[in-house]
């Protein structure tokens, strides 16, 4: 059963001052299935972010079409939780009024909001900190609370924009394991960019690898594991899986550095 | 374009809307920055309970802070009460401080004083309220419809260009002596610091945070009321207080022109007169009034924006 399926979906930018258009999709096809984790992989600027707009609803295709649970997506919807890299707090909210904020815009009751809130804070382990400023916390306690946002609405997907790559290696690697953990309680359809293949690897039941730009789906690799207890990172199965990807990367990242040594140079 | 996060350093400070006082042409020696910031007032760091002997050393500091801090002011007033005793300066232009605040003494006990501060306070407070109830609306606007801004920017442009005083010949031709021509260019004095910094807080709010608002399918209207202006008080605030110091001192140019009471009038007639104590009385006045105003408004302003600390 699919939750999300691309056709044939490009996306084309009018940059300033250049006479053609920019191309940062081409042809996409990507089924995600209802309550998978779906992690995305590909060189930088290969348009991967902008697949997800759409996916979010941000902006609208140029060409092809999207669709959640067969209904045309035209816009964005609260069935749909973004969760961004650099956390999108709203800096003037308390912890606990961020989570809400998705809450007021569903119109959920005052008191079932704080509920809501609370419980939601206490699941990614914040419990004390419902007053806290963003400022007042830590970049790793930050994601936590915008995850925790998306989460509280009670979205249908999770749609995460390499959101683990402002932190530091320790917080990131708990904040991953955390996250494994919420998608199995809560059984979210997650799609995860990234750039850091092992994480795509150790979060993702699928990994899609996408082209240099104009960004097309070159493969999905299906990873599987006999057992996920322990040190996944070590098993030997990882580090094929890891090296196969590498190798698939390898030459797209080469094409988009001379992509980028042409239009610079 | 649409995806350069390749750098995983990106710094973990939540982008904020960058606090713009100041616009070119627009700078005035009173706008200088307050000194909000004070490193001697630092909170101090909680601990185990003090014993005494730190706590007398924490009071030695503050004492010898506090006494830092007002040497200047302090030398300046041993020196307006000594030089004309001493007969470095003409006692008659410059009367010693003594004498100046036995006159401000007595403005008080007659009621002349209250009378003054009132009328200037009253005319003060008008302007700027009104410069605040009709300026943010109109600045949002602005800020927010790209046609408002495109049809007024030009308009906006010229006008902030005519100072105030040079207008004031108008407002009196049009508006008349009384209070309606002064309360008016007090207006129009406090408008452009608020109606800029409220354009430049709806224009600088992170991109971000309207993304992701728009995400949770935020119409406009609910964007602009929940992320907008939540966003932009701060910026808006700081226009605010620029414009709360320029009621106060913008007015007095209006008191000394046609008034028959006022600080302004008061330091004038004064003046004319040869009340020359009483003319340094209302200039110790205005300027006490206006340290209190500004004083009240950064406060004010702190309160507003807790969250503006990155």
């Amino acid at each position: 059963m699919n939750k999300i399926t691309i056709r044939g979906v490009g996306k084309t930018f009018q940059v300033r001052g250049e006479g053609r258009p920019f191309a940062a999709l081409e042809g996409i096809d990507l089924d995600v299935r209802a309550g998978e984790f779906l992690t995305l992989v590909g060189p930088s600027g290969c348009g991967k972010s902008t697949l997800l707009d759409l996916i979010a609803g941000l902006t609208t295709p140029t060409s092809g079409t999207l669709q959640l649970d067969g209904r045309a997506i035209n816009g964005p919807g609260l069935d749909r939780g973004v969760v961004f890299q650099q956390y999108a707090l709203f800096p003037w909210r308390t912890a606990q009024a961020n989570i809400e904020f998705g809450l007021e815009a569903k119109a959920v009751p005052g008191k079932e909001r704080e509920e809501r809130a609370r419980h939601f804070l206490d699941l990614v382990g914040l419990g004390g900190f419902a007053d806290r400023y963003p400022h007042e916390l830590s970049g790793g306690m930050r994601q936590r609370v915008a995850i925790a946002r998306s989460l509280a609405f009670d979205p249908e997907v999770l749609l995460m924009d390499e959101p683990f790559a402002a932190l530091d290696a320790q917080t990131r690697e708990s904040l991953q394991e955390e996250l494994l953990s919420i998608w199995e309680k809560t059984g979210k359809t997650i799609v995860f960019i990234t750039h850091g293949i092992d994480e795509a690897v150790y979060l993702g039941q699928r990994v899609a690898i996408m082209t240099s730009r104009p960004g097309r789906i070159k493969q999905i690799i299906d990873v599987t594991f006999d057992s996920r207890a322990g040190d996944l990172r070590a098993d030997p199965r990882f580090g094929e899986y890891r090296h196969h990807i590498w190798t698939l990367l390898r030459d797209e990242v080469a094409a988009a550095r001379r992509d980028e040594v042409l239009s610079v140079g | 374009m649409a995806d350069n996060k390749g750098t995983a350093l990106a710094t973990e400070s939540t982008p904020s809307p960058e606090k713009s006082e100041q616009f070119p042409g627009d700078v005035h020696w009173y706008d200088l920055p307050d000194d909000d910031a004070d490193p001697e007032e630092e909170a101090e760091p909680e601990g185990p309970p003090v014993s005494g002997d730190t706590r007398l050393r924490r009071v030695i500091r503050k004492v010898t802070s506090l006494g830092r801090r007002s040497a200047a002011v302090a030398l300046l007033l041993v020196v307006w009460e000594t030089f004309p005793r001493l007969g470095v300066v003409d006692r008659v232009f410059l009367p010693p401080l003594s004498e100046v605040v036995g006159a401000w003494y007595e403005l008080a006990l007659k009621g002349e004083l209250g009378e003054h501060v009132g009328a200037s306070l009253g005319r003060s407070l008008a302007g700027f309220a009104l410069a605040i109830v009709t300026v943010i609306p109109l600045g949002l606007l602005i800020g927010w419809y790209k046609p408002v801004a495109d049809f007024l920017t030009p308009l906006l442009e010229l006008f902030r260009n005519t100072s105030a005083v040079a207008l004031l010949p108008v407002f009196t031709l049009i508006l008349g002596l009384g209070e309606t021509a002064k309360i008016t260019f007090v207006l129009y004095a406090c408008a452009w610091p608020i109606l800029l910094n409220t354009i430049s807080g709806v224009k600088t709010v992170d991109a971000l945070l309207i993304k992701s608002a728009r995400s949770m399918g935020l119409g406009p209207l609910r964007l602009f009321q929940k992320v907008i202006l939540p966003a932009a008080v701060p910026t808006i605030f700081t226009g605010v207080r620029l414009a709360g110091a320029y009621s106060i001192l913008v007015l007095l140019f209006a008191e000394m022109v046609g008034a028959k009471a006022g600080l302004g009038y008061l330091i004038n007639a004064a003046q004319f007169n040869f009340r020359i104590p009483d003319m340094y009385a209302g200039i110790i006045t205005i300027s006490l009034l206006g340290l209190l105003f500004n004083q009240l408004l950064v406060t004010l302003e702190r309160r507003f924006s807790t969250w503006r600390i990155t």
